[in-house]
């Protein structure tokens, strides 16, 4: 018999943090999944709010194109702030 | 008589007795899902059951507490005393907790004619005059209905799943409805307890009960059987055959090597 | 709940060219993280289906003889300590298997290898659970193995293994001092909890060596793994790490371990051991220990009797989709 489908499981740890991607596990519909996030991922207190994906809606982008797609990052330094060289006599800036 | 017994007319054996009937029922329950731990249809659900198992036992623990906290000195114990020094006939709990699981359609049926039953009960009960037990069921009633949501998605899957499903389904409802009127039993402590403000109406609560059990069964394509015979018995300590060896095995190391630590 | 002496042979590779064996063998060695996605030499993703599987059924099956005294627990509070511990085994059973799917393995296609007997889980949890002693013996020696061992496999090179592992040791690091908890009441208990904690240690202490494998004198060729940054440590090592921590602790408990060879080695700073007992590990691993049939009937069993449930919910979803749909 075929297995479940594979549900991708994020929680919150707290209110005002971002869901965090924890884990998988496998669930008929979105009801149970959430309740077995529920079940196997906040046994310790981890959560205070659960959200489930079917794995199969995750879409990914290539590992292949690590190079091509973020190391034109890499010299866009004048993006971050330590760029900029003032003065030490200038404050609050 | 203390000064509540006064104004009450309940005595401490009484109070005693009405932590016992619900921590009891806590009790068997949670041990035998207990059983279930490492056996689930599949890995989740296995995870799932012992949660169902650990929220019960710890429910028992604090009901068994306040229970043994009755009374004077000679006549305090502590949860484990009563967990594991009672015999059957001094067990309180209803017949339907300690009826087998069977497959995991009784298991789960079971389930929710409890959990229903439960979160009705301790919905009411976090309005108790007797505070310690208010205090509880707010803890309790927070569990239960998790424990409804589960059951109660497992009924409506199983009940219209497959046609196996559905049958196994039934056939745990037609085993297992007839153990669900003593629930309700109005007896003379019930009453008092009522009277004293200490514990609901139990009509109303079965009205209820009925109001959310038997739409949620013919969702499922499910229905309660006919009529036929009604268990009865716990409360008094009149137990089905299965409690004894329920309580042979939990109770195996407290009475082989009395009085140890462990 | 693991065992190193799981870990056989690295898998061999195919069709990989040594361009590609060698760039990640550079990202192995700067220490990067190898993601699901990224290229792999396929003997590198046998050989982790193979070990993350392995350890995931250990886990499963190793709910069992604990399971064993979950209705028989002596206290409310130590049947809901040895409950939640259980429960933690199959969590951590389930995270495992997620971390193997990523590689391209089913669930059904594991617990299929695991239930015909073509996958192996660990020697340990084919040895019976007898007296209460055990659930301490347990906890203490072969959860205390099992942490030496999944500590080093928590900076594993593949990502969520190496997530897995860390949930894992997180959440396990109760499962010893629970168990140490446990022999700590026996043996200053009664005289009876004392000879059954003596008992269990007894029992329980060469099956516990035995969890790290064979000798590193005698063990299939690891060197692979080691490469790859799967495996961090020999066989010898970590079970010398591991004796080296328990013996104190058993002295505390005033207890005695079974081998009248134990010596502190001056010299080296470790305890000296004698020899274990190999014929018997090679024994439990070929089947033939005193639970093998049992654990692995029990599983089936489970599995068997779960399959109409899996079937209904399968099929209720596609009832219960249909409809929504149309609306």
């Amino acid at each position: 018999m075929a297995d479940m489908p594979l549900w991708e499981v994020f929680i919150r740890n707290q209110n005002g943090l971002h869901h965090k991607h924890v884990g998988s596990l496998h669930a008929a519909d979105e009801k149970m999944a959430l309740q077995n996030a529920r079940d196997v991922y906040t046994r310790r207190k981890e959560g205070v709010s659960i959200w489930v994906v079917e794995s199969r809606h995750v879409h990914a982008s290539d590992p292949q194109d690590k190079a091509v797609w973020f190391e034109p990052a890499d010299d866009k330094i004048y993006r971050h702030p330590t760029f900029y060289d003032l003065p030490d006599e200038v404050k609050n800036i | 008589m203390s000064a509540s017994a006064i104004t009450t007319g309940l005595l401490p054996a009484d109070y005693r007795e009405y932590a016992l009937r619900l921590g009891d029922n806590a009790l068997i329950l949670g041990q035998r899902l207990s059983e279930w731990c490492g056996h689930g249809p599949f890995l989740e659900e296995d995870i799932a059951l012992t949660n169902l198992s650990l929220d019960l036992i710890g429910q028992a623990q604090l009901l068994l507490e306040l229970a043994g906290s009755q009374g004077d000195d000679t006549e305090q114990k502590t949860a484990d005393e009563l967990a594991y020094l009672r015999d059957a006939d001094a067990f309180r709990n209803v017949l339907l907790v300690e009826q087998p699981n069977g497959d995991f359609a009784h298991t789960m049926v079971r389930q929710y004619l409890m959990d229903v039953y439960d979160e009705i009960l301790y919905s009411e009960l976090i309005r108790s005059g007797w505070q310690p037990l208010a205090d509880i069921a707010r803890k309790v009633l927070k569990e239960i209905r998790y424990h409804k949501q589960h059951s109660g998605d497992w009924l409506w899957r199983l009940g219209q799943g497959t046609d196996e499903s559905h049958q196994r389904m039934q056939q745990a409802v037609d085993d297992l409805w007839f153990y669900t009127p003593e629930l309700f039993e109005n007896d003379d402590l019930q009453q008092r307890l009522q009277a004293a403000g200490v514990a609901p109406d139990m009509a109303s609560i079965q009205t209820r009960w009925q109001a959310g059990v038997l739409p949620a069964l013919k969702q499922a394509g499910l229905r309660p059987p006919e009529s036929g015979w009604v268990a009865t018995g716990g409360r008094k300590g009149h137990h089905s055959e299965h409690l004894g060896y329920i309580l042979a095995e939990m109770q195996f190391l407290q009475r082989a090597y009395p009085g140890c630590e462990w | 709940m693991y065992s190193q002496g799981l870990n056989g042979p690295a898998e061999k590779n195919t069709d990989d060219s040594p361009e590609q064996l060698a760039a990640f063998q550079k990202r192995i060695d700067a220490e990067e993280k190898i993601e699901p996605r990224d290229w792999m030499p396929s003997g590198y993703r046998k050989t982790l289906i193979r070990q993350i599987s392995q350890h995931a059924h250990s886990e499963v099956v190793g709910q069992l003889p604990e399971g064993n005294w979950v209705t028989r627990a002596p206290t409310l509070k130590r049947k809901l300590i040895l409950l939640a511990k259980i429960q933690d085994e199959a969590g951590h059973g389930l995270y495992l298997y997620s971390a193997a799917e990523t590689l391209g393995v089913s669930r059904e296609q594991m617990i299929d290898d695991l239930l015909s007997g073509k996958a192996k889980y660990s020697s340990i949890f084919n040895y019976p659970t007898l007296t209460w002693a055990d659930m301490g013996a347990i906890g203490w020696l072969v959860d205390g193995a099992a942490i030496m061992n999944q500590v080093p496999l928590c900076r594993c090179s593949y990502g969520p293994y190496s997530r897995a592992m860390i949930r894992v040791c997180k959440e396990e690091s109760f499962h010893q001092r629970q168990g140490y908890e446990v022999m700590l009441k026996m043996a200053n208990g009664s005289p009876e909890q004392r000879r059954m904690a003596q008992d269990a240690l007894n029992r329980f202490w060469w099956p516990a060596l035995m969890m790290f494998g064979p000798s590193d004198k005698d063990s299939i060729h690891s060197a692979q793994s080691m490469k790859w940054k799967i495996k961090r440590f020999s066989n010898d090592d970590l079970r010398q790490k591991f004796i080296d921590a328990t013996v104190p602790q058993a002295h505390y408990l005033g207890l005695e371990i079974p081998d009248p060879e134990l010596k502190f080695n001056e010299e080296t700073g470790h305890w000296d051991h004698g020899e274990i007992n190999w014929d018997e590990f090679y024994q439990v691993i070929a089947g033939n220990g005193p639970c093998n049939r049992e654990r692995l009937a029990a599983r089936r069993r489970a599995h068997e009797a779960g399959a109409w449930v899996r079937e209904a919910v399968l099929a209720s979803q596609q009832k219960h989709k249909q409809p929504r749909e149309v609306a």
